[in-house]
């Protein structure tokens, strides 16, 4: 038992509206990779910021080291040798590769004020070396790639000499060649003894990197096994447990043939390169790509979100230039953003004001009063058509779930009178349950006729849902594919396929931190 | 294929990377003021008129100096005018009042700044309200305890002339009293001397390097374990310190402590740091781009003065240049 490192038993955690980790353990021992596999949503991420120390558990018990302990802070972890990279890269764009990698334990000159730059330098570059990394210590990490990015997070996390290294999805933005990269890495730090946690979604990458796997699912402790003694059938099994989602859609081929929206030659700067496609009525298009492929870009320039530099955009056939989010839902067009809090809803107030704010305009009566009956009989309507769950249409709107307040946005949407709904990432931090209602909902709207663009990074989702997949990869798009002969594979090869000439002479932006730049 | 529209793109970007643009073309626009001025009326290159632009500059480049800290963390400040009266309130305090020495003073004067910079920190680190209230609130605050504190009255140094040549004196024409050229007032050295400090704070210590990483990524800094809530205290009572300082010789410059001055200061500051090239996102900024900003705010006015531009006009001028260098800095950052 001495080489067991971590022992987690028992942990609890809620937030507001969701209970995320409910009776969940997991165990790390010395030198081994442990896969903690789930779908999204299952909890994975939550479980292992609990351990470092981003998160505090309302209870359970967490043993390192045979020792009973309590982490309430990222340092309090790092100082224990518990390292993290987290999904979203926790640099600071503005500051060196050096600067990052020694962020808060700089070496100082013998005035202790004082920094020590050469120092920082050079034992950034020794670390580089020993991770065979062919980067300046001296760069703007904003000047570095997504992947090189990555790499500057390992080696931070490294140079804490930790014991116990957590990666969530680390190789959501890397190519093949960058992904054996950091499997060779992983591989030299397991024979020197560090606990690896290795979290994904990508089945095939566990079999080739980890020596067991746990499942996690709706924030519950499924099972541990080793990798060697199960099967990729068997770990779907442990990760679905039931069956979640419908079978795939009736695609409605209603003879509906008419191009609601077309998008002609669309370019913005460096973001989006020649964007071409059209969407039908009654049709769920899917947009699949890896992070920073430029998706949500398209949906926010059709939006009027963001400035295009050249394009045409056509609504039923007519040219129409549409220069902010209002010129949009005058066309008819609803987005709905990725992230729901910040852009979708106002939090603090109830469901009924939630739902009419987007078409206030068609409850105001006589001198601009609201008409208060209309607005309460509207909400209701929704509310019980999309069966949005609350206890009153007086429940503030930060106390339901992520499906209900997803829903709540749909509601608004429809409200407003959109013939063309974009979706992006409707199910990101919703219940698995609530997932497939969200999937109803989609597809009831489809029939009634509304255009639907959907964003997700979740293939299953995208092959499930989509009449038509579109992916693009770095800002163009590199394919696309009928719901018949779409799979997995062709997916990613097309998310992969990269630029090649343009990469050569001109580093492709860090998707990331340009969108960091902008605030 | 592409590569003919990537390559004239991926050009101008590396050249023009980061906070240099602004620096460049804040610098370019000090020397174009001083061409044109100069070229506009003989006496703008007159020594006393440049003893004059360096005076008037020393006060407000002392105050950027501190504001630069503040907003590249993306926080802003907008104490520091009243602040720095305060401080020079307490000096009178101090050194009129209670006849301390005037070492004890100054000290004493500098501190205060350092503590209002301070209580600010707390207020927005802990109490976790937004720097633009935290602190303007305690720009009526420091106004309001100058004015109690004061009587409402000026406090005068006529007990101690000595306190005046602080500022006033020329420790370097008294060395070289041969060279008309040295005859330079103190403040100057101070404005320079503090610059110097600042740039050594900023680029070389674990205080900038936090005031830099706060303004990039503060949730990314925290994760990182720096005590995040401790160095942003640490930047305001930095900010503090130099309007501590600023109303030192503010004080000594005009001989008295004037309580009802003060207000105004702070935006003339801000100013110059954004004219500088320091962006009001965070993350970005340099001590030369202030005291280059300074000075062109400086410059501006002298100028305008001597051509006979009304003092209301002025004004509407350096309202209009401080939209027209964070308009720029908008573009700026668009592009990239």
């Amino acid at each position: 038992m001495s080489d067991v490192l971590v022992t987690m038993e028992g942990i609890e955690k809620s937030f507001p509206g969701v209970h995320a980790l409910s009776q969940c353990q997991f165990e790390l021992r010395k030198g081994e990779v442990h896969a903690l596999v789930g779908e999204n949503g299952a909890g994975k991420s939550t479980m292992m910021k609990v351990l470092a120390g981003v998160y505090t558990k309302d209870s359970g018990r967490v043993i390192y080291k045979g020792k009973e302990v309590d982490i309430h802070t990222p340092r309090a972890a790092q100082l224990l040798g518990i390292s993290m990279i987290h999904q979203e890269l926790n640099l600071m764009p503005h500051l060196t590769v050096a600067q990052n990698i020694f962020i808060g334990r700089e070496p100082r000159q013998s005035v202790k004020f004082v920094l020590d730059d050469k120092a920082i330098n050079d034992n950034t570059q020794q670390l580089l070396d020993m991770l065979h990394l062919k980067i300046d210590p001296r760069t703007k990490v904003a000047d570095l790639t997504v992947a090189k990015q990555q790499m500057v997070e390992i080696a931070k996390a490294l140079s804490f000499n930790s014991e116990v290294l957590i990666m969530d999805e680390p190789t959501a933005a890397l190519t093949e060649a960058e992904i054996d990269e950091l499997f060779r890495i992983i591989r030299r730090l397991r024979e020197q003894g560090v606990g690896t946690v290795y979290i994904t979604h990508r089945l095939e990458e566990l079999f080739m990197i980890s020596d067991r796997v746990t499942v996690m699912r709706d924030g519950q402790y499924v099972g541990t096994v080793n990798t060697t003694e199960t099967n990729r059938d068997e770990i779907i099994r442990m990760m679905v447990g039931r069956t979640i989602y419908e079978a795939a859609p009736d695609i409605p081929q209603n003879g509906q043939q008419d191009k609601l929206l077309e998008v002609k030659n669309l370019n913005r700067g460096r973001v989006l390169k020649d964007i071409n496609f059209y969407l039908k009525r009654g049709e769920i298009l899917g947009f699949a790509g890896l992070m920073g492929a430029g998706r949500t870009e398209v949906a926010r320039a059709i939006f009027g979100a963001d400035p295009i530099d050249s394009g045409e955009i056509y609504i039923q056939g007519k040219k129409v230039h549409i220069k902010s989010p209002s010129d949009a839902v005058r066309y008819g067009i609803g987005y709905l953003s990725e992230d729901r809090k910040r852009y979708g809803l106002t939090l603090g107030m109830d469901v009924e004001a939630n739902v009419v704010l987007a078409a206030f305009k068609k409850f105001l009566g006589f001198l601009g009063v609201v008409n208060n009956s209309r607005t309460r009989m509207t909400a209701d309507e929704f509310v019980r058509t999309l069966s949005i769950k609350t206890p009153s249409l007086k429940q503030k709107v930060k106390n339901l779930s992520g499906g209900n307040q997803q829903k709540l946005v749909v509601a608004k949407w429809l409200i407003a009178d959109t013939d063309i709904l974009i979706f992006d990432e409707p199910t990101r931090g919703i219940d698995v349950g609530a997932k497939s209602e969200i999937y109803k909902l989609l597809n009831d709207l489809a029939h009634q006729g509304k255009a639907i663009i959907m964003i997700s990074s979740e293939l299953p989702e995208i092959l499930r849902m989509s009449h038509r997949i579109i992916v693009m990869c770095e800002g163009r798009i590199t394919g696309e594919l009928s719901s018949a002969e779409a799979t997995q594979e062709k997916i990613m090869k097309y998310a992969t396929e990269r630029g090649g000439i343009i990469q050569a002479d001109d580093a492709p932006v860090p998707a990331a931190y340009s969108e960091v730049g902008n605030v | 294929m592409d590569i003919s529209v990537a390559t004239p793109k991926a050009l101008p970007r590396s050249l023009f990377r980061s906070d240099a643009t602004q620096r460049i073309l804040a610098f370019t626009a000090l020397i174009v003021l001083i061409v044109v001025f100069s070229l506009a009326s003989p006496n703008f290159l007159q020594f006393n008129n440049i003893i004059g632009i360096l005076l008037a500059t020393a006060v407000n480049g002392v105050l950027a100096l501190g504001v630069t800290f503040v907003i590249i963390t993306g926080g802003i400040d907008l104490s520091i005018g009243t602040v720095m009266t305060f401080s020079a309130v307490m000096t009178g305090v101090f050194i009129t009042f209670w006849q301390l020495p005037i070492p004890v003073g100054l000290i004493g004067g500098i501190a205060t700044g350092a503590f209002a910079g301070f209580i600010n920190g707390v207020v927005i680190a802990k109490m976790k309200i937004p720097p633009f209230i935290a602190t303007l609130g305690m720009m009526y605050v420091a106004k309001g305890l100058s004015l109690v504190i004061s009587n409402l009255k000026p406090i005068y140094f006529n007990d101690t002339p000595e306190f005046r040549q602080i500022v006033m004196g020329s420790a370097l024409g008294s060395i070289f009293p041969q060279a008309q050229v040295l005859q330079i007032p103190n403040a100057v050295l101070f404005l320079f001397g503090a610059a110097l400090i600042a740039s050594f704070i900023l680029g070389r210590t674990i205080l900038g390097r936090y005031t830099f990483a706060l303004g990039s990524n503060e949730e990314a800094t925290r994760l990182s374990g720096v005590n995040v809530a401790r160095w942003k205290i640490a930047v305001y009572a930095l900010g503090g310190t130099f309007a501590g300082l600023g109303g030192v010789m503010m004080a000594s410059r005009l001989n008295s402590a004037q309580p009802a001055l003060g207000q105004g200061y702070e935006l003339d500051a801000i100013a110059a740091v954004v004219i500088g090239g320091t962006s009001l996102s965070g993350g970005e900024g340099t001590i030369m781009g202030t005291i280059i900003g300074a000075f062109v705010m400086s410059v501006l006015v002298n100028g305008l003065r001597i051509l006979s531009v009304p003092q209301e006009w002025q004004t509407v001028v350096t309202g209009a240049i401080v939209i027209l260098a964070v308009y720029l800095d908008i573009l700026r950052r668009r592009k990239s």
